[in-house]
């Protein structure tokens, strides 16, 4: 598996965020994917300590499906964001998944209002038939344990 | 009054240009089935209530098991005081003003902790737990002695007590004792607690603090308004619905459980409990009928919980126990609460268009631990910050506060279910039905109260 690989495959996914793909951005989950943003610095699990977002595949369809419905209030219509993905780097490979570490800038704008986030991401990715899929994708915000504002973007 | 006291009451009441409220004025802002929206958008208003109300009113600030042991405290806020809740050497709870007396800095920059001086970063000024003033340095320069004088102290807030480990507290001297302040509402605390096989609860899991950008009064209303689900969450609602079924028991079913509930048919709102009580508070009663979200009478977890709870209390206060059937309660102004998930919201009123809201989980002592992770899913899908379904309700109070702030229209209108409300038992009053807006008619009914009291 080459860097560039990796790159790219993050690229596409900050790219298929970016552009209201979320099905498409669905798809590069496994079935037995979590999608978690931890409310807590350094936070072990997320079984015992509460989360800003822990989605398992089910609740992740969810999330994306809500956004299509007309009286979806927080995501109607959803914000606009770039995602900046940076320092990407392979931390770990057994063969089956990589663990990829990258740094995530997002702007985001819907309402008149435009916030910034910062976080910490970690990737395990998988190679399946298909390619490279999501097992499992945390993202520590910067600012997880402050007073937020409702989150109805996707990190 | 002397210009520069005049100066102090302007600045100190943020009245600087103002009109002055009398209470005729307040009292004209409420009537019985609808209320201006200046108590939702008027600065002015907003102040007074840090006056009258929450500087009055016992104020929920946390729970014992925040401070355990002594030196442990924790930081929160009251009206517009920084306040710290510390354990003190001798065992009791205090609540002191986080301000150091000398030239004003807090002395406590942290959220928690265990500690047994606050020592202050600017010049080194030392209180114990208990606010008292223990050591100045270049104390030579003090004549007499500053160290234990008690104006140089912090600040303490003046009352504190505490309901079966519930803190509360009031900036007011004077006022209603707690028991009374809680009257039947404490039998929702007795529910809480009583649950706990050990008897004991302990905050754990993390704090959401969720923040939205209208007045801190739409999240108090909102937690016993039983029409707003269908329609606030329809997206949510819906798209639990689409997906496909599943078998698993595991982490995601309490939540989807949950957003599904939220759709339930209008007989079953309309036949919820919704009961008030003085000083503003309320409780809804009867309204889930999802065996796994209420304490789910069949599920092997629940069955060891009951066996572990039966084993303290005996089988017959344990059916006794577990046939409470609340859901949220509110004690106004400040929290609201539920036994069934051993979910609690502290409201913290930021400004007119600001609040933020504490959402803390509580583990029931004793019971299985698989319990405390429902609590945790539960949590995360209700009053979690990325929610699907709180996010709902944040933005609906936003677009509230943004039409309340329109002038050609001045009243909201409180009218469902008024008339019909009827005399209970316990010094209460029960909504016609569970879709009664008679919660918001009292909390209102309470804030003219505390409002036109100019005492």
């Amino acid at each position: 598996m080459s860097s560039a690989e990796v790159d790219r495959f993050l690229y596409r996914e900050a790219w298929l965020l970016d552009h209201d793909r979320l099905d498409e951005w669905l798809t590069l989950f496994t079935d037995d994917a979590v999608y978690w943003v931890p409310l807590k610095a350094n936070q072990r699990e997320p079984l015992t300590t509460a989360s800003l977002i822990y989605d398992d595949r089910r609740l992740l369809e969810i999330r994306v499906r809500q956004t299509t419905h007309p009286r979806a209030h927080a995501r109607v219509p959803l914000p606009r964001t770039v995602h900046q993905v940076t320092n990407v780097q392979v931390v770990a490979d057994d063969g089956r998944e990589l663990t990829v570490t990258s740094s995530l800038v997002m702007i985001e704008y819907r309402k008149e209002r435009q916030r910034v986030w910062g976080g910490l991401v970690e990737h395990r990715l998988r190679r399946t038939d298909a390619g490279l899929r999501i097992a499992a994708k945390r993202v520590d915000l910067v600012n997880s344990e402050s007073e937020l504002d409702g989150i109805a973007c996707l990190f | 009054m002397p210009a520069h006291l005049a100066v102090r009451d302007a600045v100190e009441n943020n009245t600087a240009g103002m009109p002055t409220l009398s209470a005729d004025d307040i009292a004209r802002l409420v009537e019985p089935d609808r209320v201006h929206r200046a108590v939702y958008t008027d600065p002015q208003v907003f102040e007074l209530e840090m006056d009258r109300l929450f500087a009055r009113a016992w104020l929920l600030l946390g729970h014992e098991s925040q401070v355990r042991h002594p030196g442990d405290f924790f930081t929160t806020r009251m009206a517009r005081e920084a306040v710290i809740v510390t354990r003190h050497a001798d065992g009791s709870i205090r609540a002191l003003i986080n301000r150091c007396a000398h030239r004003g800095t807090t002395v406590c920059d942290a959220t928690s902790g265990t500690t047994r001086q606050f020592v202050c970063p600017y010049h080194g000024w030392t209180y114990g737990t208990d606010g008292a003033l223990e050591s100045v340095p270049f104390a030579d320069g003090y004549d007499p002695s500053a160290v234990g004088r008690s104006d140089l102290a912090l600040a303490k807030v003046p009352r504190v007590d505490d309901y079966r480990g519930f803190i509360f507290a009031s900036l007011a001297d004077d006022g209603p004792p707690l028991l009374e302040f809680l009257g039947h509402l404490r039998t929702s605390f007795d529910d809480l607690v009583d649950r706990a096989p050990t008897g004991q609860l302990e905050v754990a899991g993390g704090v959401f603090k969720h923040a939205y950008r209208g007045n801190w009064k739409l999240v108090l209303e909102n937690h016993n308004d039983t029409v707003h689900p269908a329609f606030v969450h329809a997206s949510s609602i819906w798209a639990a619905r689409e997906q496909s079924k599943s078998d698993a028991d595991g982490y995601g079913e309490i939540a989807v459980r949950q957003m599904l509930q939220n759709g339930a048919p209008a007989e079953l709102w309309e036949g919820t409990g919704l009961w008030v009580a003085p000083y503003g508070h309320s409780f809804m009663a009867d309204y889930h009928t999802d065996s796994r979200l209420v304490t789910g009478l069949d599920h092997p977890v629940f069955q060891e919980y009951r066996a572990a709870l039966e084993h303290r209390v005996g089988a017959e206060a344990a059916s006794r126990i577990l046939a409470m059937s609340r859901w949220n309660s509110i004690v106004y102004p400040s929290c609201s609460f539920m036994s069934q998930f051993r979910q609690l919201r502290i409201v913290h009123p930021l400004a007119v268009d600001r609040t933020v809201v504490y959402a803390y989980s509580f583990r029931l002592g004793g019971a299985p631990e698989q319990m405390f992770r429902d609590t945790v899913a539960f949590a995360n899908v209700v009053n979690g910050t990325g929610s699907p379904v709180l996010t709902d309700d944040l933005e609906v109070y936003e677009r509230a506060q943004h039409g309340l702030a329109t002038q050609r229209s001045e009243w909201v209108y409180l009218g469902r279910g008024h008339g019909g409300d009827v005399r209970d038992e316990y010094e209460t009053w029960r909504g016609k039905t569970g879709t009664s807006e008679i919660h918001i008619r009292n909390q209102l009914a309470a804030w003219v109260n505390y409002m036109t009291d100019e005492t």
